[in-house]
């Protein structure tokens, strides 16, 4: 019954904090949202809590390959991703023709990293909704993954492991036939996941419909990656700007559909990443049959680093997105601009873009679709 | 699919060759500068333009010229609906640091502009939202300029190791 004070009740904008300690940002990440009662009218997102000024420190360190390290602690769930970008940068800088046998077990680690990620990046957006289970089933699979990098680089999330021109060191031993089981035994698991998660009913209700991404928008926030393919925009820089040797593997570029709700929502995204998986898987096949089994991966590797003057922009596909470092040479010995493109950074740029009119549940969802790696965005 | 040399003579058809000179070093891409008074035209001008369509800004980058006491901005565009590639500079002087915003033709160069700012100190004029993102607001100095001194407090805590 509505009685004449309810009437009056003064109706006031709230703004509340979600971070910088939360559980679902994925990080150190402060969102400022207004809302009116529980929707969102605004949201502004705060960063800056992990930066640790990688672009001067590539400035200072007076060696080329030194950056490499640095590069690991940007996106610290997919370091063989941000090492691919920055040396095959300085390879074409130097134009360096690097072995077959290095540009193979490149891709393979390249794609077993990305699926590592991608199992992360799911898992913990169904820990974020409350799924518990899926999250302990992807992180089994990912842990295999570890384990193959570990033996072969030493580390087993930052790996340092590929140089300028080759790779620190060669795989180990058992490295074909161990990818060749993790891949044989990782696929039945897919399937596992979308019978637990992908097509589960209160998932779906929690994911369709949310945080809707239009093409368009997509394209002008400059999103890339899983977050333009949600949308339905076929775009993958693996494809459509070829690197490295992946213009010689059959593989298709999933894209969202619109398949439980609309077209670029939450559930959009994170099926594309999901999809991605398999598509990895068959690259790594291919690569596994094509790599050379002979070869030194250091034969490559110039002494000393020091590209003429001249400046580039280079761009690879990462789990997250399109990676882009921007290499600028003045002939000393350290590089006189690095600039590195993070594709986690331009995603959340656009997180008030999509989430007005949500509510504060559904914000833990498109941040959480969004896959955003802090390290990537604070560089 | 389009060269810069390609784009350069279209820029120049439209807006006259006193605004475009093109860049290049001994390695690398080029890249054509663009006079500031004409950056927003020219950029809305690219973007819209059917034989360019570069609808994609993937990069913007400050950079500090010491040598030159010049700020300047790289801009990496690319057309999805034609795969080419343009990459654009401007600059301006250390003393009279104004770039025009770019946020309303690329929504994206909202925040790289931000952290451009915040990096460099060069002004954006008609940003919405002109501060800084990555340092916090009272942060003195601009870090990636050359000649950057670090502050040796900040609120009270000390800054070195």
């Amino acid at each position: 019954m509505i009685t004449d004070t309810d009437q009056n009740i003064e109706k006031k904008e709230m703004v509340i904090n979600m971070g910088p300690q939360h559980p679902s940002t994925h990080g150190v990440l402060r969102l400022e949202l207004v809302l009116n009662g529980e929707v969102i009218t605004n949201v502004k997102p705060f960063i800056g809590y992990l930066h640790r000024c990688f672009e001067k420190y590539a400035e200072e360190v007076k060696d080329y390959s030194k950056v490499i390290p640095y590069t690991d602690r940007m996106d610290y769930v997919s370091a063989m991703n941000q090492e691919h970008g920055y040396v095959l940068g300085m390879e074409r800088m130097l134009e360096i023709e690097v072995p077959e046998r290095v540009e193979y077990i490149r891709v393979i680690v390249a794609e077993l990293q990305r699926i590592a990620s991608h199992l992360l990046g799911i898992g913990a957006f169904g820990l974020d909704l409350g799924a518990f289970t899926p999250f302990l089933y992807c992180f089994t699979e990912r842990e295999k993954i570890l384990d193959i990098f570990e033996k072969t680089s030493g580390a087993r999330l930052l790996y340092n492991y590929m140089a300028v021109g080759g790779l620190m060191r060669d795989v180990h031993k058992d490295f074909k036939t161990e990818t060749a089981d993790f891949v044989k035994t990782f696929r039945p698991k897919i399937k596992e996941l979308n019978d637990l998660l992908s097509y589960n009913q209160i998932f779906i209700d929690r994911t369709a419909k949310i945080g809707v991404l239009p093409e368009k928008v997509a394209l002008n926030y400059a999103a890339s990656g899983p977050v333009l393919r949600g949308s339905g925009v076929k775009w993958d820089l693996r494809k459509d700007d070829p690197y490295s040797i992946y213009d010689r593997f059959d593989f298709d570029i999933p894209v969202g559909s619109g398949e439980v709700g609309t077209l670029g929502d939450c559930w959009d995204r994170y099926i594309v990443r999901v999809r991605e998986m398999e598509q990895s898987l068959r690259i790594i096949e291919q690569a596994l049959d094509g790599m050379p089994d002979e070869g030194d991966v250091m034969e490559a590797i110039p002494k000393r680093i020091r590209p003429n003057e001249g400046e580039l922009y280079v761009r690879t596909e990462t789990p997250r997105g399109e990676l882009g470092y921007y290499i600028v040479s003045d002939k000393s010995a350290n590089p006189f601009r690095v600039k590195a493109r993070a594709p986690s950074f331009v995603h959340l740029s656009m997180l008030p873009a999509i989430s007005n009119g949500a509510l504060i549940a559904d914000m833990v969802a498109i941040v959480g679709s969004i896959d955003i790696v802090l390290g990537e965005v604070d560089r | 699919m389009k060269s810069t040399e390609e784009i350069l003579e279209i820029l120049v058809q439209q807006f006259g060759e006193e605004h475009f000179t093109l860049g290049g070093g001994d390695i690398g891409e080029q890249w054509i500068t663009i006079s500031s008074a004409l950056l927003a035209d020219a950029a809305k001008f690219l973007r819209d333009d059917e034989r360019t369509q570069l609808d994609f800004l993937m990069c913007l980058s400050g950079v500090h010229y010491p040598k030159e006491e010049e700020l300047g901005v790289t801009y990496h565009t690319h057309s999805t609906v034609l795969r080419h590639k343009l990459t654009f500079k401007v600059r301006v002087p250390e003393s009279k640091p104004n770039i025009p915003s770019l946020e309303s033709v690329w929504k994206t160069a909202d925040w790289h502009e931000r952290e451009a700012y915040d990096m460099f100190g060069m002004t954006f004029d008609n940003h919405p939202n002109h501060t800084r993102i990555l340092c916090p607001e009272d942060w003195e100095g601009h870090p990636l300029r050359k000649d950057y001194v670090q502050q040796d407090f900040y609120q009270g805590i000390t800054t070195r190791e």
